[in-house]
């Protein structure tokens, strides 16, 4: 019935074609520099006109990047972004349910001022955050990376939107057949909220791994920095040394970039889920 | 929940006994979310306000009344990062959200591996994190070793080297440029769903009916997108106006605040000078500004959007 779609080649078509595909070699260029830079020496790393390709491989710049204590710091990322992950996921899938699916007094007013909070600044509560942690004891500890981000309210948000899609005649189906609240929470809601769950834990993971900022004012001692950091560190320290600093940049871009590309699917799914309904 | 209107009296009673319980039930299940929300941002949020009206630094602690905010819109540093604040988002947004449409609508009806190829890509820079971006950019940007100067040596451009982050003219361009590369990303997913969603029928019969390409973005897809264009306008100015690792890590606001932005200005003043109280006034005027923005923005677009 429907005509087939053809693709005319009208002059626009191909010069927009043309471009994507110039933009698209500007974006990648730069993740294909700092891999193959990892491995050029040092000397080729500065040389112009560039080395396009690495002639001479060396491993020199990862054995240079290990005498730093940069496993520690992966496994403080990790840590920091799993726990992250998790605490969020908890949190928010407990809030968003009853945000969406339960009429109770205050719930409108605090929807409301969990979106206003979304647009603040994390950075406009920096230095109240800092001395709080202090007063606490946990300044430069992990937990100090952790916990002020799961205060931050797009989870929240986040499982609100993924919530509302829980048909309201199941939930009372549910109670009908005597489960109470928590059951109702536990076999009908979970189930049906899982994939939000997963876009969820995908975004907060990438966020935290990445999340320099709250790094960089919570922690200080070398031992207990993150990749970001202790990245950041080593670029005041090797200044120009651009091999190194590729080594490290791809250390801790690998990893996030797999799980990205595994994951894309319901990545996606939750960036579009919090934006706007419809 | 129509029903109930209709009841009568004993039932209305019944009812809000039904909503209290509902209430405290509610209140239980967002009891975690609540105690993180107040205490690490409810909490800061109104200690940062209060110690703005303090002279609190590492060794005073007094209160001055609006004396903070007196003294910084007669500040040089806080008037020149103010100004590069409102540039870098006047500048990067408008960019960003043409960028992101003419992508989207290029790759939104591609094949879904294509599309999902083309969507990563563009969110690379996002996922990579600054810190790794920024390595390769400060190699760009070297004034002696970059490839950026010598590119433009080479095609005749410029005579002598650039120091493109050192140079008063440059240092926000420069960082106005990564601060795109690394904004697009989310844009773009969300454009290509929406786009997506409009309805093909239409599509069809206005081409029927003779529209150009044009006319159809024009008159069709560009109101159906109109609710994503505001949010993609009011999230990439609150990121924009956040913009903070890329100038820490590239120009450290330099040179003399030329690259600066108010939220590279509390981090400095916080922490390398101890005016803590001062850094706060900072942060509260910078939440004003977001605050009207969006404002702004929601009326500007509102009467286009339904939500």
């Amino acid at each position: 019935m429907k005509p087939k779609k053809l693709k005319r080649l009208t002059p626009y078509n191909v010069v927009s074609m043309v471009m994507l595909c110039i933009v698209t070699i500007v974006f990648v260029f730069p993740f294909y520099w700092v891999i193959t830079g990892s491995f050029k020496e040092q000397r080729v790393t500065i040389q112009l006109p560039p080395q396009w390709f690495p002639q001479n491989p060396t491993l020199d710049n990862y054995l240079t990047l290990f005498k730093q204590p940069a496993l520690k710091w992966f496994l403080n990322s990790f840590l920091v972004a799993f726990i992250s992950m998790a605490l969020v996921c908890f949190v928010s899938t407990l809030a968003g349910y009853v945000l969406a699916k339960k009429r109770f007094y205050g719930g409108k007013l605090l929807f409301g001022i969990f979106v206003a909070a979304m647009a603040l600044p994390k950075q406009v509560v920096l230095v109240p955050l800092v001395r709080l942690v202090s007063a606490w004891g946990f300044h430069n500890t992990l937990a100090a990376a952790i916990l002020p981000a799961v205060g931050w309210p797009f989870g929240v948000f986040l499982m609100k939107q993924f919530s509302e899609t829980i048909p309201t005649e199941m939930l009372e189906a549910a109670k009908i057949d005597g489960c109470n609240e928590w059951q109702i929470f536990y076999r009908v809601v979970l189930p049906m909220v899982k994939p939000g769950i997963g876009a969820l834990a995908i975004f907060t993971f990438i966020s935290a791994w990445n999340d320099y900022f709250m790094q960089l004012i919570m922690l200080s001692s070398r031992e207990n920095l993150t990749l970001q950091l202790g990245i950041a560190t080593m670029q005041a320290e090797f200044a120009t040394n651009y091999g190194v600093l590729m080594a490290g940049a791809t250390f801790s871009a690998i990893p996030i970039v797999l799980i990205f590309i595994i994951f894309q699917k319901s990545f996606t799914q939750g960036i579009t889920m919090g934006s706007v309904k419809g | 929940m129509q029903q109930n209107k209709t009841v009568t009296k004993t039932g209305k009673r019944r009812r809000l006994g039904i909503r209290g319980r509902e209430t405290l039930v509610s209140y239980l299940f967002m009891l975690p979310a609540l105690l993180f929300f107040v205490a690490f941002v409810v909490g800061p949020i109104l200690s940062g306000l209060y110690t703005s009206f303090f002279n609190y630094t590492a060794r005073h602690n007094n209160f001055i009344g609006l004396g903070n905010y007196i003294e910084l819109f007669q500040s040089e540093p806080f008037l020149k990062s103010l100004r590069n604040t409102v540039l870098l988002v006047i500048g990067v947004v408008p960019i960003i959200v043409l960028f992101s449409i003419f992508v989207s609508t290029i790759i939104y009806q591609k094949n879904p591996i294509i599309r999902s190829i083309f969507r990563g890509i563009f969110y690379l820079p996002v996922v990579t994190g600054t810190v790794a971006i920024v390595v390769v950019w400060k190699w760009i940007y070297d004034p002696l070793n970059g490839i950026l100067n010598w590119a433009l040596q080479a095609m005749g451009a410029i005579d002598q080297n650039i120091m493109w982050l050192g140079d008063k003219k440059y240092a926000l361009l420069a960082i106005i440029v990564v601060l795109f590369t690394t904004s697009v990303g989310q844009p773009i997913i969300l454009y290509v769903a929406a786009l997506g969603n409009v309805d093909q029928s239409h599509i069809e019969a206005a081409q029927i009916d003779g529209a150009t390409s044009w006319q159809v973005f024009r008159h069709i897809k560009w109101p159906a997108i109109m609710p994503t264009t505001l949010y993609v306008v009011v999230i990439t100015t609150i990121n924009s106006f956040q913009c903070f690792s890329l100038i820490q890590l590239l120009t450290g606001g330099g040179p003399n605040y030329n690259s600066s932005t108010i939220m590279y200005l509390v981090y400095e003043y916080a922490f390398k000078q101890s005016r803590f109280g001062y850094a706060n006034a900072m942060g509260v005027i910078l939440a004003i500004i977001i605050g009207v923005f969006s404002i702004i923005q929601f009326k500007f677009f509102g009467d286009k959007v339904e939500y």
